[in-house]
């Protein structure tokens, strides 16, 4: 099983660095959390593992080959879960899964979403469509796509968030199964996720410079609208 | 089914579900020709002579409408990100979503098109290469406005600013489509300007989703 890591990696957005000189290192059946304040590019390096952003400098890879020169290999093997639940307000619970079931390869998409949703606790939503889903249900039905679209790296952006106490419970048998299975998860988090044997990481150790207002992700904004450098 | 047939089919879902598109790129087309009589008045020469312009403007201006919209809801609830990330490459889905977006609003208005013509008293001999000249234009209207939609994701005022930026390269497309209808008309062949339309539209056909999707990947960083 491959090992995915990175070394070297330098954010920047706007004209903020957001971390430089960032390792990591996720074995099979590896969990690491990202930790830091708001702003301290956690959600950043989720969309750099998962190539929606270049990093500025640095190397990503799998056993060595980088995503950069096989980015349809890494394409393949990520399930990426963001702030956004990319849920359709015409379309149902299921049509929403099953689209995303097949476009990453399913056979039988449909058969997949209900076993997803089923999983997640929430089989009774399939048909009700994405308008009338409250945002711990829409939450439930994003998380459902790990289950049925797989992937072997999982990387969630604050997973938990609007969820209840049991679907926590729940969502956390599902990274330690998905775990002993071999795959791997990244997920940043605010609130605690157990993950038993995973590694931290602290993304305030790689912020350039960290007396600055390393406070809110607004700030930053402010800084690329003004124009203003570090 | 293959991945480019899935998202047209979900595109497609998602237009006939909300409905709205559809109709008010036709009737919008609709309306726009039936001021000109009004405006310009019901002298049936005139019209005649302006025909062939008018229909093409109207479709141009029609098409634009929607065009606004063929990305910003993936963009605003997160799919854009996980489609860039499926295996699906980015260029097919961006030729996937103008597909669709063809079939719901520049389908509609290839059909319409004739009974608008009939309104303006055009000749009878331009009505099949008016079908045609739309036939080969509104898919190469929508391919470039694609990458207009790309380009403006996330601009404040991204609308007028699409109309700006797509417009002008709207200018070819009329001249050669009104062009053609004329020639019918007045007996010659419109052969050559027909052509053309068709170098458009195979020119456009991999270059536009090609500069669409690299407009979609700095969208979406």
């Amino acid at each position: 099983m491959p090992v995915f890591a990175g070394s070297e990696l330098t954010c920047l957005r706007g004209d903020r660095l957001v971390f430089t000189g960032l390792e990591f290192r996720i074995a099979p059946g590896g969990a690491l959390v990202l930790l830091g304040p708001n702003g301290s590019g956690k959600s950043s390096l989720l969309r750099v593992m998962a190539g929606l952003l270049k990093p500025l400098r640095g190397t990503l890879g799998w056993d060595g080959v980088s995503v950069a020169d096989d980015p349809d290999a890494h394409r393949a093997k990520v399930q990426y879960v963001g702030h956004l639940d990319a849920v359709k307000p015409v379309l149902t619970a299921a049509e929403n899964l099953a689209f995303w079931a097949a476009l990453a390869g399913a056979a039988d998409p449909a058969a997949n979403a209900r076993a997803a949703l089923d999983r997640l606790g929430v089989p009774h939503i399939a048909g009700v469509p994405g308008r009338y889903l409250s945002a711990g249900q829409k939450r439930r039905l994003n998380l459902a796509r790990l289950l049925a679209a797989p992937a072997t790296l999982w990387l969630l952006d604050e997973p938990t968030v609007a969820l209840d106490r049991a679907a926590i419970a729940l969502f956390e048998g599902l990274i330690a199964e998905h775990r002993a299975q071999g795959g791997m998860v990244v997920l940043s988090t605010h609130t605690d996720i157990a993950t038993p044997g995973g590694e931290e990481l602290h993304l305030d150790e790689f912020t350039p410079y960290a007396d600055e207002e390393a406070g809110d992700e607004d700030v930053g904004d402010e800084y690329e609208e003004e124009g203003a450098g570090p | 089914m293959s991945r480019f047939l899935r998202l047209v089919a979900r595109d497609l879902r998602l237009a006939l579900r909300q409905g709205s598109d559809a109709t008010i790129a036709v009737m919008f087309f609709v309306l726009c020709v039936v001021l000109f009589p009004f405006g310009v008045g019901p002298e049936p020469n005139i019209l005649a002579r302006i025909a062939a312009g008018v229909i093409w403007v109207a479709a141009l201006l029609a098409s634009l409408l929607s065009l606004e919209r063929l990305f910003q809801t993936d963009y605003e609830d997160g799919s854009l990100e996980l489609l860039s990330l499926s295996p699906l490459p980015l260029e097919a889905a961006v030729l996937a979503k103008t597909l669709a977006h063809w079939l719901v609003t520049g389908v509609p208005l290839i059909v319409a098109a004739p009974l608008l013509a009939v309104l303006l008293n055009m000749d009878a001999q331009g009505f099949g290469v008016l079908v045609l000249t739309l036939t080969l234009g509104t898919p190469i209207l929508s391919l470039i406005g694609a990458i207009g939609a790309a380009l403006t994701l996330g601009a404040r005022r991204g609308g007028v600013l699409l109309s700006l930026l797509i417009l002008p390269l709207y200018i070819p497309v009329l001249i050669f489509g009104a062009g053609a209808i004329d020639a019918a008309i007045n007996g010659l062949t419109p052969r050559p300007h027909l052509l053309l339309l068709a170098g458009i539209l195979a020119a456009a056909l991999p270059l536009a989703p090609w500069a669409g999707a690299a407009a979609l990947r700095q969208a979406v960083e």
